[in-house]
């Protein structure tokens, strides 16, 4: 399992309702189910990972978060997680509201567009950068709203958005984010992950 | 026909108060099983047919020799596994194939029932059906399953008896039947009506059978079943044993053969006043209703785990009134799964070999199962 699944799982305790926004093949959720006793439901786009899920004894909704995260009570799960997924929102600041709206807290990831290597890759070669955490060409990529950490703190700050964990994570490395090093980890993390309440 | 000696029958002596108000006691309900009942009791699914289904889900129907209709998904290592699963299914109050319907004696009078049997709905179905737990002594269910009308069946059940299944799988199903398909419905019985034969539902009495009217109503009803993308590629515009247009009303189309072929066997093997009387029970089927219209309301005492499956190319039964369905069961915080499985067989895709569907029931079913024996 990836490290980024690691650190979220460590933000969620014991016995607690957990849905998972663009749960994938459901490996954050079975490891949720089996290592947290979390109550679990995934919601996913894919019908392929839909049939993985189904088949790892998982329970999923076939459908889209921009559409499907209404049908949700108000504070009807404890976590909702989005990994790596608000950047291919056509509408993230709706879906952002949504999460925080269902969940009481929302635990979200997003993949660091201020990270060095992609500023270098930018500078240096002049062509849209690609990295371990985006891997797609400027034309297949599903990345429609790219952000830095930077812009994720001071955007979910201006929201009256309370943060109760920020972390920077890069590769193994995982530190806290606060006002006064934010510039540096805007640029030396490749993943942000923000644990929030509204 | 004589059904009588491969048609296992279980007599309900107690009474059942219908919703039409009149009360039925000492009646048929007939069913066939698959598979064993372990000691137990926890391994039992039941299955409901759909419109014109019965109790003969797999294997070969002993009446009309063919296969039964959900060979596909029930049987040993299939889907709905008969090696470890328990299946059970009955023919609908209402029926053709030994269960209580209009084709049975009139207890007051002796005469055949025809339009004079009374009018019933899918919860006086599922309450008949409620007695076959007693019969086997099965406390709770491990699933309920069924497309369809027998999707329907499987909501009105759980409605009815929260506490009585750990799984439900809905599919290709509707919470409260649409105008559009009650219109189909209504052009079918019109024209089982319209048939002469039909002589006002007491074609029996006179040896008739108003086979043309039901051959009509068959043929209308498949086309909904499948979808304009199936039927193009398996038909498109090819002719019937000939090389060109005959210039006349005969089957010139490979699509028309196959239609009245379609409507020619259905004929043979059901009764069209059980046509009647099935689909009006499918017209009247509003759970929501039966709640002041909000249908989350039936579900509120269900602890049961919910499994929801639609198919892309049906037009009958399309996702979205599946969805109305995940949707009223995520409002109070249901355990719901859903998916729609890519297909281009239309609204029969469920009866069908779709390997995704088929898969994803296994899935769900031997997953549910290991997890409730842990």
């Amino acid at each position: 399992m990836k490290n980024e699944f690691k650190v979220i799982a460590d933000l969620i305790e014991q016995d607690k309702k957990v849905l998972d926004v663009g749960c994938a093949d459901g490996i954050l959720m079975k490891f949720l189910k089996e290592n947290k006793n979390a109550n679990i439901r995934g919601l996913e786009i894919s019908k392929d990972k839909v049939q993985e899920c189904i088949a790892k004894g998982l329970t999923v909704i076939e459908g889209n978060a921009e559409k499907d995260l209404k049908q949700f009570p108000d504070k009807s799960f404890d976590y909702v997680v989005l990994s790596q997924t608000l950047q291919a929102f056509l509408n993230p600041e709706l879906v952002l509201d949504e999460l925080l709206r269902v969940g009481k807290k929302a635990i979200v990831t997003i993949p660091n567009f201020g990270y060095w290597k992609v500023r270098f890759h930018l500078l240096f070669k002049g062509t849209m950068p690609i990295t371990k955490t985006l891997p797609d060409e400027w034309y297949n990529t599903p990345n429609l709203h790219m952000c830095t950490i930077k812009d994720f703190f001071n955007f979910i700050k201006s929201k009256d958005i309370k943060i109760f964990k920020s972390l920077a994570l890069n590769d193994l490395n995982i530190s806290l984010i606060n006002n006064s090093n934010l510039g540096s980890k805007n640029l030396f993390a490749d993943l942000g992950i923000f644990l929030i309440e509204k | 026909m004589n059904t009588e000696n491969n048609i296992k029958t279980l007599i309900i002596k107690k009474p059942l108060k219908l919703d039409c108000g009149k009360v039925i006691k000492d009646f048929p309900i007939a069913y066939e099983t698959y598979g064993s009942l372990n000691s137990k009791k926890d391994n039992a699914i039941l299955v409901f047919h759909a419109l014109t289904g019965d109790q003969f889900v797999t294997g070969i129907n002993p009446i009309t020799k063919k296969d039964g209709w959900w060979s596909y998904a029930v049987g040993p290592d299939k889907a709905i596994d008969t090696n470890k699963y328990f299946v059970i299914c009955s023919n609908v109050l209402g029926g053709c194939m030994g269960s209580y319907g209009p084709s049975h004696k009139d207890p007051d009078n002796q005469n055949i029932f025809g339009t004079n049997f009374p009018v019933i709905t899918i919860n006086d179905m599922v309450n008949a059906q409620y007695n076959l737990l007693d019969h086997f002594g099965i406390d709770k269910l491990f699933s309920i399953a069924g497309g369809s009308m027998g999707g329907m069946q499987v909501l009105q059940f759980i409605s009815n008896f929260p506490e009585k299944s750990k799984t439900v799988i809905p599919i290709a199903t509707t919470s409260s039947h649409s105008a559009q398909n009650i219109a189909f419905n209504e052009l079918g019985r019109q024209a089982i009506t319209a048939d002469s034969d039909w002589n006002d539902g007491n074609y029996n009495k006179k040896n008739l059978n108003p086979g043309k009217g039901l051959a009509v109503a068959r043929m209308a009803a498949h086309i909904t079943y499948l979808s304009k993308k199936g039927l193009q590629e398996k038909f498109g515009r090819k002719l019937q044993e000939r090389e060109d247009l005959k210039f006349g009303f005969d089957a010139d189309f490979q699509i028309e053969s196959y239609l009245r072929y379609q409507g020619s066997v259905f004929v043979d093997r059901f009764d069209a006043n059980s046509y009647l009387y099935i689909t009006r029970a499918m017209d009247y089927f509003d759970l929501a209703k039966q709640f002041k219209g909000n249908l989350s309301e039936a579900f509120i005492n269900t602890k049961a785990k919910f499994f929801i499956i639609s198919f892309t190319s049906d037009w009958l039964y399309p996702t979205q009134e599946n969805k109305d369905i995940v949707i009223a069961l995520n409002s109070i915080g249901a355990d719901v799964g859903f998916v729609e499985i890519k297909s281009d067989k239309g609204h029969d895709s469920f009866l069908l070999d779709v390997p995704d569907f088929l898969n994803a029931l296994k899935n769900f079913l031997d997953k549910s199962y290991i997890e409730n024996k842990s």
